[in-house]
């Protein structure tokens, strides 16, 4: 498995946090915690979240099957419906996609996502998934925790804790989203 | 984007953007309604509130369901059993509904224009859902949902919309919408039943069914609003039916893989036959289980905060 260079620079107007390197690192340790935590692959499925976290959750899949050498089952969960501020927005958000083939019932469901933030987007991810199933545990992998809960919500995996202020602005900007993979705070 | 209304009153003024988000809002309320459970919480806490103020089974109980499954309180308010028999204007009766923190009110009323006239007397969100002869926008978008349900591109897509035009409130909002997207457009039926001046909206008149049929991808047939006319448009049932009813043998006239709509309920062998009523081509079920979920965008659309 060879590791990327480091090819994301500082931009003028980002700090950056992780570059591809370390974000492909993160993605690897991550791969070998959830095997090991749930001690193999067996009725182990990955669901993004939509945006970002579909496509780690495409990267850790790939992981892990370089792993174990199994595929494990992969889900793509839009959190819109399940949002906790809908009935106060002026104009809705654009719907995604939810797409989730497989039953979910006795499996361990890690849900992946960018960056943990005030825990809302879990909460109604968590919800969004009891209406698809009932997992036998739900997990939780994120590259970049940055503190801040406003729920009582720990994510299981974490590729970098960032101890942020609130106004700041983390981006995970990703390669699949057209953009070299990296970790930044935007400046003000 | 997003569909920055307070109503859905018609689709004449709407954007292609617009509709372009309806329908892919519609795909993801597609997946909800193939769930088990089919049930997801965005309108909880809202009221919405039907207005029918004319006899309707499909288009109500889409509108009922799909409020339900987006989760939010619904009221169906029918007129024989409400205030409106003691005199109460139509303004009177949404006010009061309104009072109740309605957020949204679906309505159908006998005359064109009641659903314009209600979204300027109340703050909630209007729906039209069908006003006289006037337009019935959802019904449209649903037809439109279920074309490209069907991979059709609408882009230089042969629509023929067959039969009473003249009263169709569905031709209407259909004629709006496709020739907005670029299909083409062809109204079959006799001239009493054909509007004046309908070319200006940019669709062609065909008086013969064979000719308006030819090469069409899309059929989409009217029903005979015998309840509308107030006056014959045509000698006989069975002559219009000889005339301008959908046969099999009608059917092979158009292109290859054509599919045949209605917006029901069907006149089983008038407009159209059985066997192609019930034939592989036809969608008229496909339309109506995708009303649902069209609904169901629509009414999370609008459910913003006016």
């Amino acid at each position: 498995m060879t590791t990327p260079a480091n090819k994301s620079t500082e931009r003028k107007d980002e700090k950056l946090i992780m570059d591809a390197g370390d974000i492909s690192r993160a993605m690897i340790r991550i791969a070998h915690e959830i095997v090991e935590r749930n001690k193999g692959v067996k009725d182990l499925a990955l669901v993004g979240i939509r945006t970002g976290g579909v496509h780690l959750a495409h990267r850790l899949v790939k992981r892990i099957q370089s792993i174990e050498g199994v595929q494990v089952p992969i889900g793509e969960l839009d959190i819109t419906l399940y949002r906790d501020d809908l009935a106060l927005r002026k104009n809705q958000p654009i719907l995604r996609k939810t797409s989730v083939p497989f039953d979910m019932t006795n499996k361990v469901v890690v849900l992946v996502d960018d960056v943990l933030f005030t825990g809302r987007t879990i909460r109604a991810a968590m919800d969004g998934l009891m209406d698809l199933g009932r997992p036998e545990e739900i997990q939780l992998a994120v590259l970049v925790d940055r503190g801040h809960r406003q729920l009582p919500i720990k994510a299981n995996y974490i590729g970098k804790n960032l101890p942020t202020s609130r106004d700041e602005q983390v981006q995970v900007l990703l390669e699949e989203a057209r953009e070299d993979d990296r970790v930044v705070i935007l400046k003000a | 984007m997003s569909l920055k209304r307070k109503d859905l009153l018609s689709l004449a003024p709407l954007s292609v953007d617009e509709i372009t988000l309806i329908l892919e809002t519609a795909d993801s309320f597609k997946e909800v309604t193939g769930r088990e459970i089919k049930k997801v919480p965005a309108l909880r806490g809202k009221t919405v509130v039907n207005l029918f103020f004319e006899p309707s089974t499909r288009t109500r109980t889409s509108f009922e369901l799909a409020a339900k499954r987006l989760s939010a309180d619904v009221i169906n308010f029918s007129p024989s059993s409400s205030s409106v028999v003691k005199g109460e204007t139509l303004l009177d009766t949404a006010r009061n509904i309104e009072a109740m923190q309605a957020d949204i009110i679906v309505l159908r009323h006998s005359s064109a224009g009641a659903a314009e006239t209600l979204a300027h007397g109340v703050k909630s969100s209007v729906i039209n859902a069908g006003d006289g002869w006037h337009e019935h926008p959802t019904q449209a978008l649903l037809d439109l949902y279920t074309i490209r349900q069907r991979g059709m591109n609408f882009r230089g897509l042969r629509v023929a919309i067959v039969g009473d035009v003249s009263h169709s409130r569905v031709a209407r909002s259909n004629i709006y919408a496709l020739t907005k997207l670029g299909a083409e457009v062809r109204l079959v039926g006799p001239p009493t039943m054909m509007p004046c001046g309908v070319e200006k909206l940019g669709a062609k008149v065909y008086y013969d069914m064979d000719e308006g049929l030819r090469g069409t991808n899309v059929i989409m047939m009217l029903r005979l609003q015998l309840e509308r006319q107030g006056r014959a448009l045509f000698p006989t049932i069975r002559e219009y039916s000889r005339l301008y009813g959908l046969t099999a043998e009608r059917v092979r006239l158009a292109d290859t893989g054509a599919i045949v709509m209605h917006p029901g309920p069907i006149n089983r062998g008038v407009e159209i036959a059985p066997d192609v009523a019930d034939s592989l081509s036809s969608v008229i079920l496909d339309q109506v289980a995708n009303g649902v979920a069209v609904r169901m965008g629509i009414l999370y659309l609008m459910s913003g905060v006016n």
